[in-house]
């Protein structure tokens, strides 16, 4: 009998992808477990792999077609020597396809940062939010519920969200139009996930900023000191490694900024998960290093090198870049002298790491040479007060300028 | 036994002893202190007595228009202390009812006057006296306040408890006053003028306000005060009442109005003229707990500006209403248990007055509705359209509903008739709820109902009714 096979939905905040490949042909045999197609979300491809056997009878959305919603019936399987049907059959059960990676060994963490999606999972909402959100162009799953059981409600729909993803394009996006002396390149999943996410961070997050300047002469010492230990360079720690573990071991000594807002309540994390915004092609990913208060250099360096790897080939899983509770962007390689980073919602601080360089510092009544990086956190100012952001970045330039607890 | 409690609740009222009971279904070991007998104000004193009564004076009415149901009777008549003992026992037999409950739910009482008497460590003290002497001290870190409110005095008008009567003397006649003035006219002031009026006595309203039942939108407000003025009150409104001069057994006054100067001579006073919270000897003093005229500020969950210590009910502030208070002993009690109970939403809270017609309502009026800048779609249906209020002889009523013309939010309704009190819940669900005119018109109701007016109401606002 044939059955259509449906765009899956890769993660819990997917409400479209777009599909990316197929690789399997019309007429092609299917055994469960084989990758069939390739789905671009908003931040990773991930492989699709049939649950059933059959005959890819018919392809019903081509390669390269952007916002194609969840459950849209993507190609039909039929039996061997069954006629193939021109549409999708709606009434026959519809075969699920089974993604890997798989949603549901995201964290607890995440489960509440993430938005909820519409298609794929059972959103409680009042009749009267429903309608004001679709009045208003919100996405449902954008928006956080505060009633019980954490439906939405008015209340939650006057405070705003994200507006609703489009309706699937039947054709495909053209790649590049050129009109007059304007390229016009349309938008990736990535590009418009980012600007969604930023927008609504900038304007509904009331952001503040701290900077110190960090001298970072002993820390480099120590990196000499471990990187010469490692015998056929079996491990290669970076300054980012390092930071990593510094922001970890800060957040645990001054919890208050490893937080999230929400209107009921604040959340106090006991994990450190932190985000590292990591530049890829497309835009931006952030992958996530758990637990980094707890992890040893070495391990963080390596942890960091794969998931850097892998978000650049697009192949991260979802739980691997959702559900940090709190983000460090460095832009130390490029020179910089110092930045401010916009906070990645749900979140409550992101640390802004430049440049080292050499700069004349005074000592007592001295003018000394150190190697001195500025680091800026930015803040939620609803959940965390200036006092707090200034005492935790002491904390951590104290750690950053000791770094032997980096290693005890 | 252990001094130490998980939760003190001060007061035995609607708010009190709820709160204790859902404090004991959660597994705390809780005391409540009771001064004169559990239930509170609204038990013994207010809400249920009083529906007794109006039940009588019900009947009543309904004796004296029997042959309209095909019935005639002579020498009907009635026995006052005995309508008022009914009141009484049933009341006393619903305080029986709450000591029960809560022995059930294993939560400790205590006979006195509670007083909050500093901290040992982490909990506070609460120290118990009885006749002035003190019976025990007990500590908790959690203290509830629901010590409930009192008729207002106003100077010029204290109740004596013979010619100017308070709610209590008005809900324990020995004889029934022939020429009665009825000063407020919130629901306890309708409630009882309704009650002698059915009764038989000749009543008069004065209201300060330019309209009876302020709290009502203003058209159930009018509609209330031409179906009294029909059964025969005297309704004056815009009212300053001038001084009171008590003879041997009634009471001469001069009302003036807009309309003019009346000169009146009643044989009783009821004096219904607001409430003020109980918060006196509390041991608020050495406390950061505010007061604010006569109420304990309170936030969204019950907690006053002192860790540990709560207010709910009356004592918290308007509306003071029993099941605001139980409502609000609830989401306290959960709040401290470490749930997530939803704060209360006032414009949720219905308000009912038992008269006749009965009266409720939940929500915004039409007019504040329009001040709070909505654009609104108001539907109305009379129950004379309504087949079962006719069939049932009541076709006094009307049943109005506002709704947001945007988003079909139901903003308020409001309700006069026969058994409004038992249908304002609907409403009340879709507001709580957040229903939309949708999901009411696509609700059946039953048929033969009064609650149909219900649904008419709602298809008058957006496509119209079709009974009418």
């Amino acid at each position: 009998m044939a059955t259509d096979i449906l765009m899956p939905a890769l993660s819990p905040t997917m409400t479209e992808g777009k599909l990316a490949r197929w690789l399997k042909k019309e007429g092609d045999k299917v055994s469960a477990g084989d990758v069939i197609a390739e789905i671009e979300t908003d931040k990773a491809t991930m492989e699709v792999e049939a649950v059933d056997e059959g005959i890819l009878g018919r392809i019903l959305v081509q390669e390269g077609v952007e916002g194609v919603a969840v459950n849209t019936p993507i190609a039909i399987l039929v039996e061997e020597g069954e006629d193939v049907p021109d549409a999708s059959t709606a009434q026959t059960p519809a075969v699920a396809l089974a993604a890997e990676p798989v949603a549901a060994s995201i964290p607890p963490a995440s489960t509440k940062a993430a938005p909820k999606d519409e298609s794929s999972e059972r959103i409680f909402v009042s009749p009267l939010a429903k309608r004001m959100a679709k009045d208003r162009g919100i996405a449902l799953g954008s928006l956080n519920g505060t009633g019980p059981n954490g439906r939405i409600l008015k209340r939650d729909v006057e405070k705003g969200g994200n507006a609703a993803p489009v309706a699937p394009k039947t054709t495909p996006a053209t790649p590049v139009a050129t009109d007059g002396d304007v390229k016009r390149v349309p938008n990736s999943t990535m590009r418009k996930v980012i600007a969604r996410r930023l927008t609504e961070s900038k304007t509904q997050v009331p952001h503040f900023y701290v900077s110190v300047d960090i001298e970072l002469d002993a820390l480099l010492a120590l990196r000499s000191k471990l990187n010469a230990t490692a015998e056929d360079n079996s491990f290669k720690i970076s300054v980012n490694d390092m930071m990593i573990k510094a922001v970890g071991l800060a957040l645990k000594k001054q919890p208050g900024l490893n937080v999230q807002f929400t209107d009921a309540e604040t959340l106090h994390f006991e994990n450190v998960d932190i985000s590292m915004a990591v530049s890829i092609p497309e835009g931006l990913i952030t992958p996530i290093i758990r637990n980094a208060d707890q992890k040893s250099l070495r391990e963080i360096s390596r942890e960091a090198k794969d998931l850097a790897k892998r978000a650049r080939a697009g192949k991260l899983k979802p739980e691997e870049f959702q559900g940090g509770t709190f983000s460090i962007s460095n832009m130390g390689m490029f020179g910089v002298r110092d930045f401010a980073a916009i906070i990645n919602p749900p979140q409550a601080g992101i640390l802004a790491i430049a440049s080292g360089e050499k700069r004349a510092v005074v000592r007592g009544d001295q003018l000394a040479i150190a190697t001195v990086m500025t680091a800026t956190l930015s803040v939620d100012h609803r959940a965390v007060d200036g006092a707090l952001g200034a005492q935790w970045l002491n904390a951590l330039r104290d750690i950053v300028q000791n770094p032997y607890t980096l290693v005890v | 036994m252990s001094d130490t409690f998980d939760l003190i609740v001060v007061g035995g009222g609607p708010g009190g002893y709820v709160a204790a009971l859902r404090a004991s279904q959660l597994g705390m070991s809780v005391a409540i202190v009771e001064s004169t007998h559990f239930g509170g104000v609204c038990l013994n004193w207010g809400c249920i007595p009083t529906k007794a009564l109006l039940r009588s004076s019900e009947i009543h009415h309904l004796l004296h228009d029997l042959g309209t149901f095909g019935f005639s009777a002579e020498n009907v008549s009635f026995d006052l202390p005995k309508i008022v003992a009914r009141s009484r026992g049933i009341a006393r037999r619903m305080g029986g009812g709450i000591a029960h409950l809560l022995k059930k739910a294993k939560v400790t009482t205590f006979d006195g006057r509670a007083k909050l008497a500093g901290r040992a460590g982490e909990a506070h003290k609460v120290s118990i006296t009885k006749d002035g002497a003190e019976v025990a001290v007990i500590k908790s870190p959690n203290v509830i306040l629901a010590t409930g409110a009192r008729g207002r005095q106003l100077p010029g008008l204290e109740t004596d408890g013979k010619l100017i009567w308070g709610a209590r003397e008005a809900m324990t006649p020995t004889e029934l006053p022939k020429r009665l003035l009825v000063i407020g006219s919130g629901a306890i002031g309708i409630e009882f003028a309704s009650f002698y009026r059915n009764m038989g006595s000749e009543v008069t309203i004065a209201e300060v306000a330019d309209r009876i039942l302020i709290a009502e939108d203003p058209e159930i407000s009018a509609a209330a005060r031409k179906a009294f003025e029909k059964q025969g009150m005297k309704i004056i409104t815009g009212a300053k009442v001038g001084p009171l001069q008590k003879g041997e057994n009634e009471v001469s006054t001069t009302i003036e109005s807009a309309s003019g100067t009346v000169d009146l001579t009643v044989d009783r006073v009821i004096c219904a003229v607001g409430i003020v919270g109980n918060v006196e000897d509390l041991g608020l003093e050495g406390t950061k707990v505010q007061v604010d005229r006569t109420h304990i500020v309170t936030d969204g969950f019950c907690r006053t500006a002192e860790p540990g210590i709560y207010a709910i009910g009356d004592v918290a502030g308007a509306p003071w209403l029993a099941h605001k208070a139980s409502h609000e002993g609830i989401l306290c009690v959960e709040k401290i248990a470490g749930r997530s109970p939803q704060p209360l939403h006032a414009l949720n809270i219905p308000g009912c007055t038992y008269s006749r017609p009965q009266i409720a309502s939940v929500g915004l009026s039409e007019e504040k509705a329009i001040a709070a800048g909505h654009k609104v779609r108001v539907g109305r249906f009379p129950f004379m359209a309504n087949g079962k209020a006719v069939a049932m002889g009541e076709t006094e009523g009307m049943v109005k509903t506002v709704f947001d013309a945007t988003t079909g939010e139901l903003l308020g309704a409001h309700m006069i008739g026969a058994e409004v009190t038992e249908m304002i819940q609907g409403y009340v669900i879709a507001r709580t709820g957040e229903l939309t005119e949708a999901e009411l018109i696509e609700t059946v109701f039953p048929h033969p109902t009064i609650s149909e007016t219900m649904h008419e109401a709602t298809l008058a606002a957006f496509d119209g009714p079709l009974h009418i």
